[in-house]
């Protein structure tokens, strides 16, 4: 399973699947990631430890351990 | 009737409440201001836990009374702000809803939209920043838009204040005609299921006043209301199977198992039919917008975390070079002040209250207001770019590693001022137990009050070209100790779940002058208004324990020995001492006998446990405690240096370090404490503080006392 964790800098994706609990996807929602979202990862910060990423037009800030619950493909 | 009623007579004229609701970052207090300011009258309130805006102006003939309510995404009750704003929605009374919208940004600002419409609330959508979109080429065909979704839009800019007229109009319109069923449109499995309901509410003629679409709507969504309304009708047992029935069918069309998720994307759905429908973008090439451009240097993998450290020093040089000019001033003004208002009264013991008390006191508290505007300035200006953000960003990884989040950063730093800002500022954490273990936090930051104590100590025990780095050690060893406590809290009282870390970057915005100046000074005003009062009365009470019970025969006999006195300097030296023994036998002096031997293994006196006790009003009287207890009178400063010598010689080497350690990590100054409990949102919070500070403080001093032991 890819995940968005495992994505690079500049790499667009989009969702197939939330598999976080249902608070965190509720919130995940709510930001706009959701099935059938594209996702564009701009950025990681040190240590790889939280990644910015691109949904629409909005920047969205998540943990690593965030990101590897977002099922994602790739996009082009 | 109501063309009748003109502004002669405003206090009868119609009255609209609106809620104004909105996505974060979408220019709803920038609206709120440009409103109310074309029509003047504004009146502000400001909430108790999350702040929750109160704007009173009229236009024609009636009087609007506006509610700023906190910015959400969605209402899924996560944040504080999600919370207040839902349950102001939900139970609260209002005329209608603004809905402000980003254009934008419009497809992800109508998820807030569709779940408004939901609600079967009268409602009018502002199509905000429509000046910026114009800019990115994006045009929106508002009337359209108003036809599909049976809501008015209008095309708004806070900025230029271009359709602020149309939007009140709409209001007053929406208000005087009837409620129109919203049209929001679902896939077909769902219509489908909506359709079995309505028929089968319809069959039964269930009364109601909302349409039975929208209780199919709301039922199928599981709203909690409409639940309970329905729970107890009759229509009930016959309803619940067919409703299970509706849920699975939902659930399977969209291969989740769960309903709201699945709603969530209807709704996209939806949004993007309107979005497709009403808005045209010119064939305009993405170019890397300027927000990602500054992106690329500030948070940037290597340079973002020094361009901030250099920017919070920065932030911390102006506070306290700028913040320290007018200081003098403040200072001598409230001396002038307490000799001018002292010379009128007659009276000594109420003299000695008022000035000695009340104005000096006070005064202690107002002196930091310099600083304290300087910071909040800062931090609005770091918080209204967007850059606050960016740092949560930088940090997270860092803090994650001790139990805390990217976002409490802000507010630690904060605590290297003042603690009570600290602790307001401790609520841009949005989940509660990030924010409580950092409110928990913020007293290992050493705060400016507790500077003189350590600049006293370190000048006492250290030669001048160590005390310097005495200093900083004892700054950054609060900050490590702080940590460490994080990590002890966090597997511990606050264990559980690491709380998810999602949030948004808004765009780079230039901040507005009018808006940082408004809300610096909403903030100063409530540090004057709750840090003052309660200082006045700490004052007051720390004043009465040191003067009283009044004693006589000391009076008298030093009276003797004072007039007896030859040379000047014996008749200071014989007030010194008569303000000592009062000192001893007052209600102080016995609190400080009393518990004497508490501390006693830290290697304390009964002058130094009164010192910290005192300390407990604020951190600057530990130093004039110690001032006169060693008997130098009341005037006295870090910089006395007969009170150096005076400490050098009456107090150990390591009953002094056992002494900073309590200082740097005991309970804040009794303003801030009651800043935390309020923060916090319970006394019994207070308690814990207590405990917690001063067990760890009590422990840490019992081993930094035996350890310097050792070496002396």
């Amino acid at each position: 399973m890819k995940t968005l964790k495992d994505c690079n800098k500049s790499c667009k994706v989009k969702v197939i699947k939330l598999h976080a609990p249902t608070d965190l996807k509720q919130r995940l929602i709510s930001f706009g990631i959701m099935k059938e979202a594209i996702i564009e990862v701009l950025e990681h910060a040190p240590a790889k430890s939280t990644i910015e990423i691109k949904v629409g037009k909005m920047r969205i800030a998540l943990r690593a351990q965030e990101a590897q619950l977002i099922e994602v493909e790739k996009y082009e | 009737m109501n063309d009748i009623q003109g502004k002669a007579c405003p206090v009868i004229a119609n009255h609209i409440k609106i809620a104004l609701v909105g996505q974060p970052n979408v220019g709803k207090s920038m609206l709120i201001n440009s409103v109310s300011n074309a029509h003047l009258h504004v009146g502000n309130f400001s909430g108790v836990t999350v702040d929750k805006t109160e704007v009173l102006f009229d236009y024609k003939d009636y009087h609007f009374t506006v509610v700023d309510l906190p910015g959400t995404y969605a209402f899924t009750d996560y944040t504080i702000e999600e919370r207040v704003t839902h349950d102001y929605l939900c139970a609260e009374s209002y005329d209608l809803i603004i809905n402000v919208v980003d254009s934008t940004n419009l497809e992800k600002n109508l998820q807030l939209t569709s779940e408004l419409m939901s609600m079967n609330k009268n409602m009018v959508i502002a199509l905000n920043m429509s000046d910026e979109a114009y800019k990115e080429g994006i045009e929106i065909d508002a009337a359209y838009m108003s036809e599909l979704l049976g809501i008015p839009c209008i095309k708004v800019s806070a900025v230029t204040k271009e359709g602020i007229e149309e939007l009140l109009d709409a209001v007053v319109s929406v208000r005087e005609k009837e409620k129109q069923e919203s049209k929001l449109i679902f896939s077909e499995p769902v219509e489908e299921e909506i359709a079995q309901i309505v028929w089968y509410l319809d069959k039964h003629r269930y009364e109601a006043k909302n349409s039975y679409r929208n209780i199919a709507i709301n039922l199928l969504k599981n709203n909690k209301q409409t639940y309970a309304k329905l729970h107890d009708d009759p229509v009930w047992t016959e309803l619940q199977p067919i409703l299970i029935e509706a849920s699975k069918h939902v659930e399977l069309h969209h291969d989740s198992d769960d309903i709201k998720e699945s709603f969530a994307e209807e709704y996209a759905s939806f949004n993007r039919g309107i979005v497709a429908e009403v808005l045209k973008q010119e064939d305009y090439k993405e170019e890397k917008s300027l927000t990602e451009k500054i992106d690329n240097v500030l948070i940037h993998p290597f340079l973002g975390i020094p361009i901030f450290l250099f920017l919070m020093w920065g932030l911390f040089q102006l506070t306290f070079e700028i913040g320290s000019i007018p200081m003098d001033w403040i200072d001598a003004f409230f001396g002038w002040f307490g000799d001018t208002v002292g010379a009128t009264i007659s009276n000594d013991d109420v003299r000695s209250l008022i000035v000695d008390g009340i104005i000096a006191g006070v005064g202690a508290v107002i002196l930091f207001v310099p600083n304290i505007i300087i910071l909040f300035i800062g931090i609005a200006l770091l918080e209204s770019t967007g850059y606050m953000s960016r740092v949560a960003f930088l940090l997270d990884g860092f803090f994650h590693k001790f139990g805390m989040h990217g976002q409490s950063f802000i507010p630690l730093v904060t605590g290297f001022g003042c603690s009570i800002p600290a602790y307001m500022s401790a609520r841009i954490l949005k989940n509660d137990r990030d924010r409580l273990l950092t409110l928990f936090i913020i007293g290992f930051m050493s705060c400016g009050a507790r500077l003189p104590v350590y600049v006293l100590f370190a000048g006492a025990f250290f030669s001048p070209e160590m005390a310097g780095n005495i200093l900083f050690a004892i700054y950054i060893g609060g900050a490590m100790i702080g940590l460490v406590a994080a990590k002890i809290l966090k597997l511990t009282a606050f264990k559980g779940a690491d709380e998810p870390f999602v949030m948004e970057m808004p765009k780079y915005r230039l901040p507005s002058a009018k808006l940082i100046w408004h809300t610096v000074l909403t903030k100063t005003m409530m540090y004057l208004k709750k840090a003052g009062t309660f200082i006045a009365a700490a004052s007051m009470l720390i004043w009465f324990l040191s003067n009283y019970p009044h004693n006589l025969m000391i009076k008298e006999e030093y009276a003797t020995k004072i007039e007896m006195a030859v040379s000047e300097e014996a008749k200071n030296t014989l007030a010194n001492e008569q303000a000592v023994a009062h000192l001893e036998q007052s209600y102080l002096g016995s609190i400080g006998k009393f518990s004497e031997p508490i501390f006693a293994p830290l290697g304390f006196d009964w002058k130094m446990s009164v010192a910290l006790q005192t300390g407990l009003a604020a951190k600057e009287v530990v130093v004039s405690t110690l001032g006169v207890l060693y008997a130098l009178g009341d005037d006295v400063d870090e910089e006395n240096s007969s009170l150096i010598t005076a400490i050098s010689k009456n107090i150990s080497f390591a009953s002094a370090i056992a002494f900073i350690v309590v200082i740097m990590i005991y309970l804040p100054c009794l303003a801030a404490s009651i800043v935390f409990t309020r923060e916090a949102g319970g006394i019994k919070y207070f308690f814990y503080l207590f405990a917690f500070t001063s067990i760890v403080a009590y422990s840490l001093a019992f081993i930094a006392y035996n350890i310097a032991l050792l070496f002396t």
